[in-house]
């Protein structure tokens, strides 16, 4: 079984298998057409004239394949229904995140800023290379001639772009097409386009891994310890060989879990509940969630190990020393999981040419694909990846030891291989894997003057680097500096006079990965409940405090003071009804600028009620506006929602949630109403999955104190003195 | 052992052993993969189908226990008159972000609304509790549903 014959859906149009001009790029990054085995297609068109977007980049529901597509459509001169997309396959060469390097892959919130131009330009080498065609056949000047929705027009003259594509696939492609004028647009900033992946999302159709099934598959799951990094020496399955479709058990070769194997889903779900193994613990990890805390806190009383921004730190200290008052604040970030609504899960198979198979939702490919060839001996070349639908990510389908795809590989490779194997996760094996936004602690004392004004701001941060040990490491730490531990501080667009940042690392008692907004997701909520603080410190406005540090009229200090201003009157800030409270939040991230004012009934003691949040984002030229208010939306519940209610925590090493009913997501009612706003902007664009996370959580912070005289500087705020209706 | 079931108005004979959850019934044996596992407790709604035209979660649904009643997945949606007004409120929406929980989200939309053609913002926020959605579409799954009782009514 080949990716070609695979079950996927509408995600392989017609189109594809007989696509005859084919548009991308060489290796060099030279434009090119055609047949050529090096080349890395966009766009491939067929001789019925069907256009087929090519994705880089994989879905987990932030909208790429609407957005590539868009960029080919509009270039091209389609309307949204006269294109279709289809997943790259995994070559790090030749389908690198131009943000990330040789990497294939997703994160950042890169997927539309590293690909603009160059979807654009493959989607206006075809427009050339197909007026160019029709300018030919008609005896016109190709400047005559333009394409609208997939007609093409011009001197008196209309047809179908169908009739010009096989001749079209025999011209060398241009190697500066002319890109369209903003003017030109149609499509980018087009509120009215509609996703391309919804119709399929809403009647079942849509294939996500979990819901592939290959012949003769066998159903996998791992049983795990409890305590990480403790080893499988053996296993009884007298038990579950009493468990009808059980097949059999192994220990994995790296000695992690054992692998249950069965005939269908349930059948290994109860296997391996019924399996008994026997655990190596002398590496296991044995701290409880109150000693990673506890040494956290007291990193944050001691020297920083780091300087962030070298700067003078005695400096720092004689300006608090002279402050007219000093505001201070400590603050404690949990673990949290991830926690994806489709359960973590792909599915590995032997290929007749001696290569393996791997379908997975996979949001880093180059990761997994290394591994698989090292684990199978094969070069690069015999591992493919189908890439499919993904049911969220927020990050985790994204690890540097591609934990869940070598899991897989593993129980593939110790059988004998002629049963494709489908590796599925529980949610209890999701909540328990041991991934986490990693937990920080802050320790902030800001001085000011007489007048309110900000004379120094003294800021420690400890806890546990997300990149160091990795694979990543050399990419992000500089000098000693995990840079994703500090994001969004240190680096602050705020004019604040007097700053020292110190970073101190903690000992990682879990596996730490990105999570949704990254660094963000603590630095964020410390520097604007600390400027909320000053701010009430002084007796000023929140709002109007913000912008006094974000003067000047270039940059980031202007665009931010733009979303703030913005948030501000759609918010009606200052005017909140009677019973109600306001907080305002402002953060740069990923490239993008967003402001959020949480309004809220009720207070700490009697119960929050979130009744609505208005959200201003400036993420540079806005290509598919409705999904980017979609993706501020769904951010901003992200990041209230695990602040308001979850955390992960660890007895004795092991994890004490289980299952969504201690880990509880957002619900609908938790939010009233989310008003979201996009700054028009003619900037090159910015991302959009994550910077909505950010500031929502600090908003709601300062809308709380704001109401109660309460500030929560230790998460979730339902343990710490808030309940919410 | 073999069960018969009454399926999207078809009958279906189906072998599981007793005590299966009628979710992996219908994805591992029937290959009908549009209801999805999200928790198995319960907890999130993924897995909601419809028994007798009610909402129900079929991770806790024995097949034991569905021998004669009429089970609706999201797969035959399309030829319901509520389902397909909730399907078209959604993609003219475009509620969902990845998709994975709007399999359940609509089956008990159409529950709702096949209740109470025109909930409140409090009903639809009580009734639809407990799906899940890790992406947060919620504000649009409100809207949507309006928007079906909208389409429905004209
Ligand atoms: S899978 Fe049934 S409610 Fe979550
Ligand atoms: S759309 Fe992703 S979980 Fe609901």
């Amino acid at each position: 079984m080949t990716i070609e014959t695979t079950r996927r859906g509408f995600l392989t149009s017609a189109a594809a298998a007989s696509a005859i001009l084919v548009v991308g790029v060489r290796p060099n990054g030279a434009l090119a057409a055609g047949g050529d085995a090096m080349l890395n297609p966009f766009v491939k068109i067929g001789a019925d004239g069907s256009v087929t977007a090519i994705v880089k980049h994989f879905e987990m529901g932030q909208g790429p394949t609407t957005g590539l597509s868009t960029l080919i459509a509009e270039e091209i001169g389609l309307r949204m229904d006269q294109i279709g997309f289809e997943f790259a396959p995994s070559d790090p060469q030749r389908y690198a995140n131009l943000a990330f390097g040789q990497i294939q892959g997703t994160g950042g919130s890169t997927a539309i800023a590293n690909s603009f131009q160059q979807y654009r330009t493959a989607g206006a080498a075809a427009r050339e290379m197909l007026l160019e065609t029709a300018a030919q056949a008609w005896g016109v000047d190709a400047s005559e001639l333009t394409i609208e929705e997939g007609i093409v027009t011009g001197a008196n003259n209309a047809a179908p772009l169908a009739e010009f594509v096989e001749a079209a696939s025999a011209l060398e492609a241009p190697t500066e097409p002319r890109l369209k004028d903003p003017s030109e647009f149609r499509l980018i900033g087009n509120p009215d386009v509609r996703r391309l992946d919804s119709p399929a999302k809403v009647n079942g159709t849509a294939m996500f891994a979990i819901d592939l099934h290959l012949p003769n598959e066998m159903f996998t799951m791992i049983a795990r310890p409890e305590q990480r990094g403790a080893l499988a020496l053996g296993f009884d399955d007298s038990a579950a060989r009493q468990v009808a479709g059980f097949i059999n058990a192994a220990i994995l070769p790296n000695q992690a879990g054992v692998a249950v194997y069965a005939e269908n889903t349930w059948a290994a779900m109860q296997a391996r509940d019924a399996l008994q193994v026997e655990w190596d613990l002398s590496a296991a990890e044995t701290r409880s969630s109150d000693e990673i805390q506890a040494e956290i806190m007291a990193a944050l009383e001691a020297e920083p190990t780091y300087n962030v921004n070298k700067t003078d730190q005695t400096a720092t200290q004689a300006a608090l020393d002279g402050a007219a008052q000093v505001v201070e604040q400590t603050f404690y970030f949990p673990l949290l999981a991830h926690a994806p609504m489709e359960p973590l899960n792909c599915v590995i198979e032997a290929n007749d040419d001696g290569g393996i198979t791997l379908h997975d939702g996979a949001q880093m490919p180059t990761g997994p694909h290394m591994a698989m060839a090292e684990i199978f001996g094969l070069p690069m070349e015999k591992i493919r990846i189908n890439t499919m639908l993904a049911g969220g990510s927020f990050g985790r389908r994204a690890t540097p030891e591609a934990d869940y795809q070598v899991e897989a590989a593993l129980a593939f490779v110790v059988t004998d291989r002629t049963r494709p194997v489908k590796l599925v996760w529980s949610r209890e094996d999701d909540l328990r894997s041991g991934y986490y936004r990693p937990a920080f602690g802050h320790k902030v004392r800001v001085g000011l003057d007489d007048a309110g004004q900000i004379v120094g701001w003294d800021h420690r941060i400890a806890g546990q680097s997300i990149m160091k040990g990795t694979a990543f490491e050399s990419f992000v730490v500089r000098d000693g500096v995990d840079h994703s531990s500090v994001e969004g501080a240190s680096d602050t667009p705020y004019q604040i006079p007097g700053a020292f940042f110190g970073l101190t690392d903690t000992e990682k008692a879990t596996s730490t990965l990105w999570w949704r907004a990254v660094g963000h997701t603590h630095t964020a909520y410390v520097m604007e409940v600390m400027m909320d603080m000053a701010a009430q410190a002084a007796g000023r406005d929140p709002v109007e405090y913000r912008l006094s540090y974000l003067q000047g009229d270039g940059g980031d200090q202007a665009r931010l003071a733009g979303v703030l201003r913005l948030a501000a009157e759609k918010a009606a800030w200052g005017e909140a009804p009677a019973g109600h409270a306001q907080g305002v939040a402002v953060h740069k991230s990923f490239g993008s600028y967003v402001a959020e004012v949480v309004e809220i009934s009720g207070n700490a003691e009697d119960g929050v009620k979130i009744e609505k949040v208005t959200c201003a984002v400036d993420c540079g030229l806005a290509i598919n506006p409705d999904v980017i208010k979609a993706q501020m939306e769904g951010g901003i519940g992200y990041g209230i929602g695990h602040n308001m209610r979850d955390q992960i925590t660890l007895s004795g090493g092991a994890v004490d949630q289980y299952n969504f009913p201690d880990y509880e997501p957002l619900r609908i009612g938790d939010i009233a109403a989310i008003d979201v706003h996009i700054v028009p902007s003619a900037e090159a664009p910015s991302g959009a999955g994550e910077p909505g996370t950010p500031p929502a959580a600090p908003a709601l912070a300062n809308a709380i104190a704001a109401a109660s005289n309460l500030r929560v500087g230790v998460l979730p705020m339902d343990e710490n003195g808030v309940a919410f209706v | 052992m073999a069960f018969s079931l009454k399926l999207n108005g078809k009958d279906h004979t189906v072998e599981a052993e007793p005590g299966t959850p009628l979710l992996w019934v219908l994805r591992d044996e029937l290959k009908m993969t549009g209801t999805k596992f999200g928790c198995g407790v319960a907890a999130c709604g993924a897995c909601t189908v419809h028994l007798d035209g009610q909402p129900a979660r079929s991770c806790q649904t024995y097949i034991d226990d569905v021998e004669g009643v009429e089970i609706t997945t999201i797969e035959a949606m399309e030829r319901d008159t509520i389902g397909a007004a909730v399907q078209q409120a959604w993609v003219e929406l475009d509620v969902v972000q990845c998709g994975y929980c709007q399999s359940g989200q609509i089956m008990s939309a159409v529950g709702l609304l096949s209740e109470n053609p025109k909930p409140s913002v409090e009903e639809i926020d009580d009734y639809m509790y407990g799906n899940a959605c890790r992406c947060a579409t919620y504000q649009r799954i409100r809207a949507g549903i309006q928007r079906a009782a909208e389409i429905l009514e004209a």
